[in-house]
Order: C-alpha cells, then structure tokens, then sequence
C-alpha cells in the first residue's frame, strides 16, 4: 500500500520538477509525458507545435473548469487583499471615498506605537497558541480513547464533535450563560464542588467565592474564559483529525509492542505519538485560522469594546475600521493579520507540497 | 445486549473508568446545550431560582421564550435560507469543476494554481473586508439590475455572491481529495474513445461525486449558516438581516432574559443541528478533509 502511495508521490514530483528545473536531470525520464514543453533533451517538445503541445497538456481544455472559479478567487481573495494593501497606505478615514494618489506606510508606523495594538497582537498570540495547543491535547487523549474499541463510538463521536456543528453566535450565547457569575453553571457547579469538599474534607477551608469568579468580566480571567469556550467548540475536531491518524497505523504496530511487553503508555508515547505528526500540523494549521477567524465569539460577547486583556486582531480591525471609520488603519491591521495567516499557512502548504500530498 | 449482566461481568475496571471518562466527556460537550434547553423552557423567576441544567420546576414550565424569539428571528431564518441555500450549491459546483480542472486533466503549473486555492481556505475575512464593501458599493446590484426582487434583497445577494466565493477554495480541496483518489486508468480509457473534457466530467465524474457533494455542501452549508462577519458588514437593510444577526441582536436587547436567548440561541442554529444530527458522518468527513 505504501509502496503505490510512494510511488505515485514520486510521479507527481517529477512532473512538477520537469516545470521548474533546468533541463541537465532530464536524461532517465525524459519520455515519461507530454508535460515537458520547456526545452531540453526531449527533442520531440521542441518540433511540437505550440498548439500541438497544449493539446496534449490538456491546459486549454480544463480551463473551462478551473478558469471561471479560479477568476472569483482571484478577484475576491487576492485581488481583494491586494486592494486592502493598497486602501492601508492612503491613510482614508471617515465616509469619503480613500484617495489613491498619497501613498504612505504611516498606519504601520503608528501601529507600532499604538497600545493598544500591541495588547491585542499579544493577546492574539496567546489565544493562537494557549488554544491551539490545548485542543490538540484534549482531542487527541479524547482519540485515544475513543480508538479503544469501544461501543457506541458514533454516538460518543457525534456528540464530541456536535459543538463544531454551532455558530459562533450560538456558542457565545451559550458562554455567556455557562459564565454567568450569579447562577451560571460554571460557578453554581463550583460551589456545588466546594460544598460537597467542605462537607467531606471538614478542615477545607476555601471560601467557595474565592473560586467562583466573574469570568468573563474580569480582566484577569477574560481571555482564558474564552479559550476555554473555544477548546469545548473545537477539540471535538481534533478527535476526528486525530482518529482518522490513529486508524491510519497499521494493528500489527500495535500487537507488536504488545509482544515485546511494552507499556500502553510507552506505546503511544514511542511508537504511536510520533506517527501522529502529520495530523497534529494539519489539525494545528486549521486551529490557528480558526482562532485568527475568533471574532465573531468575541464580538457576540463583548461587542467591539472586549478591553485591552482579551481584545484580539479581529476585533481591533473590526472596532477601528467599521466602527471608527478609519478604513486605512483598520485595513493596516488586517495585513497584520493576513501576515499572521501567511506565517502559519506559507511553510504547512510548502511542506505539503514537499511530501507531494497539495 | 440482550444480556446487560454477562456484558458487565466481561468490563474488566479499566474498560468501567474508560467509559466513565468518555461519559464525563459526553457531560462536559453536552452541558452547555443542555443547561440552555433547560433554560429556555423556564419562566424568568424559574430560571433564576434554579440551577441550569435542572428540568424546569412545577408551575415554571412555559413556552413563552421560544414564541418570543422565533418572533423576532423568522424573518432572519428565511433570509439566511435565502442566502446560504444558493451560495452552498454555488460554491460546491464550482469547487467540483476546478478540483476536476486541477485534478484530472494534468498540465503544466497546476500545483500552482491549485496553491491559490488551497491558501484561499485560511484567508483571514478581515483581510477583504474593507474592499468587500467598497466592492458592492461600487457594483450597486439594485440600482443596476431594473427588478424590484434585486432592489429588495440587494443586502442578501450581495451576502450569497461573496460566500459563494470565498467558499470555493475549501470546496475545491474537498472535492480534490476525493478525485484524487478516482481511477485514472477509467478517465484515460474515456479519453481514448475521444471523449471530450467535458463528457468525461458529465460521464464518470459526476456520477461518481455524490458522496462528495453531500459532504460538502453540508460542511459548507453550515459554514454559510453560522457566519457573522460578513453579515454585519454586508448588509445594513434590516429587512435583509440573516439569523445571526438577528441572534445577535436579540441578545443585546435581553441581557438578562437568558431564557429568551437560550431559546433564540437554539432557533438559530436549529437547521445546522438538524443536518448535523441527520448528516453527522459526512460533516465529520468534511471537517476531517478540512486540512
């Protein structure tokens, strides 16, 4: 199995090689396909007609396919991001129209200096790699065990990955409920805990008031709060990415270390961990764009005012773009977080492409 | 099953405390939707006397706040049907026909494009947003197009075109791990018989693709349904407003009728949970696809 999937990455590199490298390596394969119009040692490309040669890369015939849905992503992705570019350096405020003739990189200098950016870059960072990593644990001891043959594994699968299902609007709702610091269920469930120690353990002496916290006011728990909120929404995910990975192992790994006597947990730190790599990136990639895309949970929340401990990129473009109405300023920190974005996704897509799997 | 004593007598004490672990799990998933069920059946009185998850008590039961909230989110429940049910079909067809491009007919620099693409899925919303509305202020559907129908829902349109782009990447790589995984020697046969591009499409592939279909347009519907972002920047005409929105507002103006939202909060996100209840194998395939 492995042999088929090797050797078909090896095709799709060479043809992608036979694009951008020079010609010299081209001697043992060079009549593999019709691919190579670039010169070379394939004497045939050079005599073939131009139309003959597109013909047979069959480019002119898929564009129908590809062409009309890849000019929307053109124009609403890059073009779009292109424009934002542009709009960021001509510094358009209020409700004329931005004025393309002066451009300067000022909103980038006074983001520099701007507190508050910086509290929400930070905070940003923090949400990305606290959450991120978080979900990843959860979902994958969650994979784990629920890769043990057990009964009912649709129904626990389902319900673990149920919350994914929900709006963001939804959930923040929930949140809000969930954190209510009178009568929400985190704290009712905390005094409910504490009265329970308090009655068992007579020497505890925790107030329960001292536990029990206005989690979603209170700058010091804020954006914890909200990490928490997200990992519920979002390990159920990393299950699925993680299961899919362990299924993938072959058993005979597994009766193996069995023979040899090793530990469960010596397996799955030595042997089974480690092959889980490629669905921790993948699942990790899609985390941090989920986290970068958090906004609507906080905007539900806190409007566009969460306060400097759990203000995120998201929401300060939002607030100074849409509600401040300085567009180029506001468009300065979407780059910002486009850049954020292109650092995570440029070296995943690279390296996809590297192992042949794009 | 038919012998629940054999069946615990065989539990040996790991398997009991891993499925208590797993019913914990099952606890802490559930307890946010559950404790808002409960709530949205109580009176106001009976959900601040009681904890969240307790059934609401005698004489507190009322479907007051559910009447309430569909009242003020119907309108937005068939905006956002109005808005999502195109878009998803959209972008789904469009991401079958560029995955096939990409795909299945081979060609110089595909990888490449197919790059644009797939970097397309991770794309931060804020990065497009002010030329998103600089775009449709420009393109003035309404004042264009001389139908009382585009004039009315103008908001809403330009709502489903911009969803429709955006989620053309994610459905093309769907689609692409799928007809990756096609028979070549199948299509090349085709091709011998000299058929077209597009016969082959219309005759192997697209048979072939509806499982796919299913998977993504339920991923993708969901997508469309839950977001936000795009509709408050969008659209401002409030007859236009998606359930989100509506969700949302309804929040801000009961701050303290958490039964009311909890009902509002369940309205809204009723048709995903219904496709996820229905559909839950093939969103779990999207969602693992999503990579």
């Amino acid at each position: 199995m492995f042999d088929r999937i090797r050797r078909s990455l090896a095709h799709r590199r060479r043809t992608d090689d036979g694009a951008s490298d020079g010609p010299d390596e081209r001697g043992e394969d060079g009549q593999s396909d019709g691919l190579r119009a670039d010169g070379g040692t394939v004497t045939e490309s050079d005599s073939v007609p131009l139309a003959t040669r597109l013909r047979r890369s069959q480019f002119l015939e898929s564009l129908p396919f590809w062409g009309p849905p890849g000019l929307l992503v053109l124009l609403f992705v890059y073009g779009a991001i292109g424009w934002n570019f542009v709009i960021s350096l001509t510094g358009w405020e209020g409700l004329g129209q931005p004025d393309y003739t002066e451009l300067s990189a000022e909103a980038y200098t006074t983001l520099l200096t701007d507190a508050s950016f910086i509290a929400a870059f930070r905070n940003t960072i923090v949400l990305l790699l606290v959450f991120t990593v978080l979900s990843l644990i959860v979902g994958l001891v969650l994979a784990i065990l629920v890769d043990r043959k057990i009964r009912f594994e649709n129904t626990f699968r389902t319900i673990y990955l149920l919350p994914m299902s929900l709006s963001f609007v939804v959930t923040a709702i929930f949140w809000s409920w969930m954190y209510n610091p009178r009568i929400g269920l985190i704290n009712e469930s905390i005094r409910g805990v504490v009265g329970v120690l308090d009655g068992v353990v007579f020497w505890t002496t925790v107030e329960a008031g001292f536990l029990t916290q206005a989690w979603l006011d209170d700058p010091r728990f804020k954006l914890a709060a909200i990490i928490f909120a997200l990992m519920w929404q979002f390990s159920g995910y990393c299950m699925v990415v993680y299961l899919a990975g362990l299924r993938a192992i072959p058993t005979s790994q597994y009766e193996a270390a069995r023979i040899d006597g090793a530990s469960a947990v010596r397996l799955y730190r030595r042997v089974i961990i480690p092959q889980l790599r490629a669905s921790t990136m993948s699942a990790a990639v899609v985390l941090m764009v989920f986290a970068l895309k958090a906004f609507d949970f906080l905007f539900v929340l806190f409007g566009v005012n969460p306060g400097s401990s759990a203000d995120i990129l998201a929401v300060m473009m939002y607030r100074v773009a849409f509600d401040r109405l300085q567009w180029a300023y506001g468009s300065a920190v979407a780059m910002v977080l486009f850049a954020m974005a292109l650092s995570v996704i440029g070296p995943y897509l690279y390296l996809q492409y590297r192992r042949g799997e794009l | 099953m038919s012998d629940d004593s054999s069946v615990l007598a065989g539990l040996d004490r790991s398997r009991i405390a891993l499925y208590a672990v797993l019913l914990g799990m099952v606890a802490f998933y559930l307890a946010p939707l559950e404790s808002g069920l409960m709530t949205a059946f109580k009176t106001t009185d009976g959900f601040r006397a009681t904890t969240p998850f307790a059934p609401p008590p005698a004489g507190e039961f009322t479907f007051d706040a559910w009447q309430v909230a569909f009242e003020r989110l119907s309108t937005g429940l068939t905006n956002s049907a109005m808005m999502a049910i195109p878009a998803t079909i959209l972008s789904a067809f469009f991401g079958s026909i560029a995955a096939y491009g990409l795909t299945n007919l081979s060609w110089r620099g595909q990888i490449g494009v197919l790059a644009l693409f797939v970097a397309g899925v991770f794309i931060p919303y804020q990065a497009v947003l002010v030329p998103l509305t600089q775009f449709w202020s420009f393109v003035d559907l309404g004042a264009r197009i001389p139908f009382a129908f585009v004039d009315d829902y103008q908001g809403l349109i330009n709502l489903s075109i911009t969803h429709t782009a955006y989620g053309i990447p994610i459905c093309t790589v769907l689609f692409r791990a799928y007809y990756a995984t096609i028979d070549e020697e199948m299509i090349e046969a085709a091709r011998l018989d000299g058929a077209s591009a597009m016969t082959i499409y219309r005759r192997i592939i697209l048979p072939l693709s509806v499982p796919i279909f299913a998977v993504t347009l339920i991923y993708q519907f969901t997508q469309v349904w839950n977001d936000l972002l795009f509709a408050i920047v969008l659209v401002s005409d409030p007859s236009n407003r998606v359930v989100t929105v509506a969700l949302n507002q309804l929040q801000g103006s009961f701050v303290q009728q958490y039964n009311l939202q909890m009902a509002g909060a369940f309205i809204a996100a009723l048709p995903t949970l219904i496709v996820y209840v229905l559909f839950g194998e093939q969103f779990a395939k999207g969602v693992a696809g999503n990579t």
